[in-house]
């Protein structure tokens, strides 16, 4: 198992670290997606082909070295299509059908993922008909992947036979839309091994730990600097304290996409229990540090000028994104044979 | 060999050797010491310990191996959990080589109990500021004062003792640490019971006590630096279970509860998911340290996050498991009912749970301190313990 990124992966972060901070730092983040920092994150970072194999012109990496760039990329609140891309190259690369994969490491085709559960059927010319509430970053994707049947497909989000509405987000840094498919064109990708919607909640988790160390990171940044009653407000235990609980639920959730990021490339047997558990546990941990990151900055936290409220939102929706969150927690009932 | 081998060739050897439940008729104490020899011999005892101490000089990998491979069983070894996890450590980052000599074999084979004599009846959380003198006699230090909440001081043959030496400085500063033999004249050992009804812990008094000043560890007045060596290795030792059984034999781990509850209760299920949610978090935070220290990264104050949280889902799980075992728990000596009366013991032991939050606060995440009255104050001018 391992559990502390290797010299090459710290190496990533950094350079994703250092990428965001100028291109798309959190006070950008309410202005929503950039195609222009989007197309630099993809093509000087490489970042859309990371987990692409290396065959399709992707980096062929696993989710450890992914994780570490979600991290990133939630810590600054990234607007645009890069989860929901993530996403769908996780499905791909499970899919029969690859091809879509060389325009996604290329940063060419921004993709999405219809979450299962979707009620889309295909007629016998392969058209898909059905409604999808919510997609992710459903307006700034190009191609959809949704599963009809059994098999995977992929459709052409401007086609004829595709309407997409915005949908008004709670996190207003990143979007969603109501897709509708009447008789929409599509292809098939076959049938998808299993074990996506476990790859999807790593993923998701990386991105929740990176939202939960910068909301940390926020409140001890402010902490330091405001002052009441003579000192500052990092000085009274009753800050303090909440701090230093909010710390060791950071060191836990880090600990947990860790594991779940090693069992996704490593250990497959592990991968069910360890995807549950990164969604049972960095999502709550997540929400919380993100209110109380909220709360603990007092009057200023509540405003709209403010970014305590976007951590908050994100949090709260990531929280949600995968179903209510009740859903893992079964899960790893079940996974225990309780 | 590699850790897989390892884990296997422990495993085996501890099949053979942890004595089983039932045949504890003789003396515990003898027993204990008979296993930490056999233990010892068999290379399993001060694992990642220096080879020139008496250690094996491996890595953490093998530890960890070791770890996972007694997972299953409950070693009798909890007489020795202080030296093994505090003191002896100490004695190997901060004794002189004649200490490390003497004492280091003897304590890894348990021929040798350890006691750590810091905290005193008007002194735990903040311990610098204890009143048990020490003073220099020609080349003897002669010791006068209290200890308490020692634990397993009545086996113990040697204590780390953190004492006075000097009373015109602040507190910090005048404090000297030493090697002290409890089998010396003028060290009484009253056994305290606990909560539980158990008697681990101790009041210690020091008449007229000679310590060699060649067991003084560090410098004169400088026994902070060392207490707080050894305050780092007490809370990583703590939260890595050091001495403790593992999870195996406690009746309010998940194993044995959902053996005992109804878990067809989707409302029990939900409660069992919580604690394995919580288990699995600490276990793999603990693993993720290890790692670190392993490459090189030392945990330093962090460890004082990852004992706060073992003492945190030490109380919340003893209280879980009697919530779902019901009014049973509470009558006729149900294990549960110890678990839950030794529960506490965690969130107050190696410093408690505020102190834990000021440390985190402090040394990890670096907020200001608070406003202290205490920094600058000669000791004898200083208001100290319990007053009025
Ligand atoms: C089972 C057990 C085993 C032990 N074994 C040993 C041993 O082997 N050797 C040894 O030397 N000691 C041992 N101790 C002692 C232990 O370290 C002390 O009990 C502990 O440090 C607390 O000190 P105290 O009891 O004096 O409480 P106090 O320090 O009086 O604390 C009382 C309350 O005040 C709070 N408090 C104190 N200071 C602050 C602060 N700055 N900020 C916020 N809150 C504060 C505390 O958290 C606590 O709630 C043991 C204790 C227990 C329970």
């Amino acid at each position: 198992m391992k559990l502390v990124p290797s010299q090459e992966q710290r190496e990533l972060r950094a350079a994703v670290r250092d990428f965001l901070a100028a291109a798309s730092p959190p006070a950008k983040a309410r202005q929503g997606h950039d195609p222009e920092v989007y197309a630099r994150l993809n093509g000087e970072l490489g970042l859309s082909g990371l987990i692409v194999p290396e065959e399709y012109g992707g980096a062929g990496a696993g989710f450890a070295e992914l994780a570490v760039a979600l991290e990133e990329t939630g810590a600054v609140l990234l607007p645009g299509p890069f989860l929901a891309t993530v996403f769908a190259a996780v499905a791909l690369t499970r899919a029969p059908d690859k091809e879509l994969l060389a325009g996604i490491a290329e940063g060419r085709v921004a993709a999405t993922l219809a979450l299962p559960g979707a009620d889309v059927t295909a007629d016998d010319t392969g058209r898909l008909s059905g409604t999808l509430p919510q997609v992710l970053s459903g307006m700034e994707a190009d191609v959809l992947l949704v599963t009809a049947g059994s098999a995977l497909h992929a459709v052409d989000l401007t086609a004829e036979g595709v309407t997409r509405t915005p949908l008004e987000t709670l996190d207003i840094t990143r979007g969603q839309a109501r897709v509708v498919l009447d008789g929409a064109p599509a292809r098939t990708l076959g049938e998808p091994a299993d074990g996506i919607a476990d790859r999807l909640a790593v993923a998701l988790a990386a991105e929740q730990l990176g939202v939960l160390r910068a909301a940390l990171d926020a409140i001890v940044g402010y902490a330091k600097i405001r002052v009441a009653f003579g000192r500052y407000i990092g000085s009274y235990q009753g800050v303090k304290h909440k701090l230093a609980d909010m710390h060791g639920k950071l060191e836990q959730a880090e600990s947990i996409v860790r594991y779940a990021a090693w069992a996704a490339d490593e250990a497959p047997d592990e991968l069910p229990g360890a995807a549950a558990l990164a969604q049972a546990y960095v999502g709550r941990a997540c929400f919380e540090v993100a209110r109380d990151s909220l709360l603990l900055h007092g009057g200023i936290g509540y405003t709209w000028e403010h970014d305590a409220h976007l951590y908050f939102k994100r949090a709260k929706t990531d929280e949600v994104l995968l179903g209510p969150p009740r859903l893992h927690r079964a899960r790893i009932a079940d996974l225990l044979e309780l | 060999m590699n850790p897989a081998d390892y884990q296997r060739a422990a495993r085996d050897w501890l099949e053979r050797n942890v004595p089983s439940e039932g045949r504890a008729d003789g003396d515990p104490i003898a027993q204990a010491k008979d296993f930490m020899a056999r233990l010892y011999d068999a290379g399993y005892s001060g694992i990642t310990w220096p080879e020139r101490w008496g250690g094996q000089g491996l890595t953490q990998e093998e530890e960890r191996a070791f770890a996972a491979a007694a997972r299953d069983f409950t070693l009798p070894i909890y007489v020795f959990s202080i030296g093994l996890g505090m003191t002896g450590p100490t004695l190997v980052d901060r004794g002189t080589d004649a200490q490390r000599e003497r004492f280091v074999r003897p304590l890894l084979r348990g021929e040798e109990i350890w006691c750590q004599l810091f905290s005193e009846p008007g002194a735990g959380s903040d311990v610098a500021s204890l009143q048990t003198r020490a003073e220099r006699d020609g080349d003897d230090w002669i010791v006068n004062g209290q200890k308490v909440w020692t634990s397993v001081a009545q086996h113990a043959d040697w204590g780390l003792l953190l004492a006075r030496t000097n009373v015109d400085v602040p507190k910090h500063k005048g404090l000297t640490m030493f090697v002290v033999d409890m089998h010396h004249p003028g060290v009484t050992v009253r056994p305290l019971k606990d909560m539980s009804g158990r008697s681990n812990f101790n009041e210690i008094f020091f008449d007229d006590v000679h310590i060699p000043d060649e067991h003084r560890v560090g410098d004169v007045d400088d026994g902070w630096s060392v207490a707080v060596t050894t305050l780092l290795h007490e809370r990583l030792s703590i939260s890595a279970g050091v001495g403790m059984g593992g999870q195996k034999d406690n009746p309010a781990s998940l194993e044995a509860l959902r053996r005992t509850v109804d878990t067809s209760d989707p409302l029990v299920r939900d409660e069992l998911v919580e604690l394995h949610i919580r288990s699995r978090a600490l276990a793999l935070f603990n693993q993720r340290l290890a790692q670190e220290t392993e490459a090189g990264v030392f945990p330093g104050a962090r460890g004082s996050a990852a004992k706060l949280l073992l003492a945190e889902l030490t109380l919340y799980q003893a209280d879980l498991a009697t919530r779902l075992a019901g009014p049973e728990s509470v009558v006729g000596g149900h294990p549960l009912g110890t678990v839950l009366s030794t529960a506490p013991g965690l969130a107050l032991g190696g410093g408690t749970n505020e102190i834990m939050r000021n440390i985190v606060g402090d040394r990890v995440l670096n907020l200001p301190p608070e406003p202290r009255v205490d920094k600058t104050v000669p000791f004898k001018d200083l208001k100290v313990g319990t007053q009025a």
